[in-house]
């Protein structure tokens, strides 16, 4: 039970970043963490105690097998995950060079 | 007929890859294919729509086992052939209005292929059966739209697009979190068969929180009234032609669908959750319209425009959703969720000319701000009479399509005895006709100061504004009830009969 609260409080952690912090690479930052908090979840979710990745050979007699799909999810999310974040960077970049700062109380042309 | 259904999402995203490698070569390719793409997919849409086939496709032919669906299934039922056609048709004649609007830009053929990339995402979204691939779909859609928003790289769209990712990105989090939640329960990813085991689940606090998170990052990329700071930043900053896509289909086939989708055909919803949705509906429809009296910026008016009336779709379906959760008579429930059907077609199709119409006064007068723009009825006849319908219809007024489907609404409201919310439906409708007169005079009546020599648009974008103008009218015919059967009664039936739904995906 306590790893699943962990990776909520990771969560909560990278909502604090992002709601607090000032510098665009920071918010980022603190996306990624909310993202792999996620991620973490998920892959709890298919542990099962004592389980052994899901390869059917001979030589174990019986096995328990964790759930493979959970971990499918994840290796996809992470895919996405990359993109996205890339595109962050790709536009804080692009923001840094029209505003040569990467403060966001800077950057407020728009308004209302 | 069966394999016709993946073209749907293999046609734009082969054209999306295609378009960078052949468009090097030849630099027309890609203002050809594009349009012609989705002609195709219109013609198909379409056929589906008259058609009254219903059918699922197994993706790489996994067949289920014990009847329990191991595989991605794409399925095709009522409401996913209406949300299909008005992403095709709103794509074919954006793209062609693209064609010129397009030409001040740099790298013309990478817009074209975001564009195909957000269609075939949206197409997605829309066939998938699988909650998992439903998040993926959306995700490849939200990308090609964060891109396109920043596509202008100017100081604003920049900034922009950063607010629209930050926000997107946090919906897309909680969308997977109540995924992974969802998964943790039934351990099955498949919607019917989720639906399936769902049914003889009590509701509890699990559940529940589930739902609540659904909403949430649903409501995210919706852009319903607490979570909508981004939408005003993003629709009016990106391009014209992409601010009509995602104001006029990418927020109705990735938010308010998929809500819908859900709530409807997954979950057994409770008179909570209904009385909720009703409520964050009517709140949006309410706050948007009293934000966007005092905008000075024409496109920034036209985005909270749609706050408010993408809040008149969500009370449609909330009142539906009150009525049958409480067993009352179905026929209000049919009428409601058939008003917001009716509704939702003629946002797209008004507000998609509505920023067509901004579209083409900026690409002449290089300026969205109302205090300097005046008088252009005279010089631009075309914009300003098309625009002119687009405004009535939205406001309400008698013959446009937006006063049936408006009316459709109230009218349920009244006969589901909900007097206060059909009130203020009327009062928004009010407001609604206040800021688009306000919208009017300042844009293309009162006095010409600047602009004296500007000239109309060239025929690719009037085309559309006229085709456009012309469905606006058109669509009214759908009050007809025989016109009504046709395209809206199997989307309403897939909608209120659960099992439909799932005996599609699980053919015993």
């Amino acid at each position: 039970m306590m790893v699943y609260i962990l990776s909520f409080i990771l969560f909560l952690v990278g909502l604090y970043g992002i709601i607090t912090r000032r510098n665009l690479i920071k918010i980022v930052i603190s996306l990624s963490i909310m993202e792999f908090s996620i991620f973490i979840l998920l892959v709890l979710i298919g542990y099962i105690d004592g389980g052994i990745a899901p390869i059917i050979t001979d030589q174990v007699i019986n096995p328990t097998y964790v759930d493979p799909l959970p971990q499918a999810m994840v290796l996809t999310a992470i895919v996405i995950g990359l993109a996205t974040t890339a595109m962050l960077m790709a536009i804080a970049i692009r923001l840094y060079r029209k505003y040569g700062t990467f403060d966001i109380r800077e950057i407020k042309n728009l308004k209302g | 007929m069966n394999s016709l259904i993946p073209l749907f999402i293999i046609i734009p995203l082969a054209t999306a890859f295609v378009i960078p490698i052949i468009g090097k070569l030849t630099s027309s390719f890609a203002k050809i294919i594009t349009p012609a793409i989705l002609l195709i997919l219109c013609y198909f849409s379409i056929s589906f729509l008259l058609s009254s086939n219903q059918e699922s496709y197994i993706v790489g032919g996994w067949q289920a086992i014990n009847d329990i669906p191991i595989g991605i299934y794409l399925v095709l039922d009522g409401f996913s052939k209406l949300i299909l056609c008005i992403i095709s048709i709103l794509g074919f004649l954006v793209s062609i209005y693209a064609i010129t609007y397009i030409k001040e830009y740099t790298s013309k053929n990478n817009f074209y292929a975001l564009f195909c990339l957000m269609v075939a995402g949206m197409n997605g979204v829309v066939l998938s059966g699988d909650i998992f691939n439903l998040f993926v779909f959306l995700e490849i859609s939200v990308i090609a739209s964060y891109a396109l928003v920043a596509f202008g790289v100017g100081k604003k769209e920049l900034e922009a697009s950063f607010k629209y990712q930050v926000l997107g990105n946090i919906a897309s989090f909680l969308i997977l979190f109540s995924v992974a939640l969802l998964y943790w329960q039934t351990k099955t990813l498949n919607i019917a068969d989720i639906s399936n085991i769902l049914k003889t689940h009590d509701s509890t606090a699990f559940l529940t929180f589930t739902q609540i998170l659904l909403i949430t990052g649903f409501g995210l990329k919706a852009a319903i009234i607490p979570f909508h700071a981004w939408l005003p930043d993003a629709h009016s900053s990106a391009p014209s032609p992409v601010s009509a896509m995602l104001s006029g289909v990418l927020i109705k086939a990735i938010g308010v669908y998929v809500i819908i989708r859900l709530f409807f055909n997954m979950f057994v919803f409770t008179y909570d959750i209904a009385v909720t949705i009703t409520v964050l509906g009517a709140l949006s429809m309410i706050i948007g319209a009293l934000l966007a009296i005092n905008q000075k910026d024409i496109k920034r008016l036209l985005a909270y425009s749609s706050i408010s009336q993408i809040g008149y779709i969500i009370i449609g379906f909330g009142i539906g959703m009150m009525i049958l959760s409480k067993g009352g008579k179905q026929s209000i429930a049919v009428l409601a969720i058939a008003g917001s059907l009716f509704h939702m077609i003629n946002h797209s199709v008004f507000k998609g000319l509505l920023f067509l119409g901004a579209g083409a006064v900026e690409y002449r007068t290089n300026t969205r701000d109302m205090g300097q723009l005046g008088g252009l009825s005279e010089n631009m006849p075309i914009t300003s009479t098309t625009t002119l319908g687009a405004s009535m219809a939205i406001s309400g007024i008698p013959p446009f399509n937006g006063f049936f489907s408006k009316l459709i609404i109230i009218i349920a409201a009244v006969q589901a005895n909900l007097y206060v919310l059909a009130a203020l439906a009327v009062i928004v409708s009010i407001i609604t006709l206040v800021y688009f007169l306000k919208y009017q005079k300042s844009v293309f009546y009162g006095e010409n100061r600047n602009f004296k020599k500007v000239k109309e648009v060239p025929f690719a974008m009037s085309f559309s504004m006229i085709i456009l103008a012309i469905l606006c009218l058109g669509l009214s015919l759908i009050a007809i009830p025989s016109v009504r059967e046709i395209v809206l009664d199997q989307a309403v039936n897939s909608l209120i009969d659960m099992d439909k739904y799932i005996n599609l995906v699980i053919q015993h």
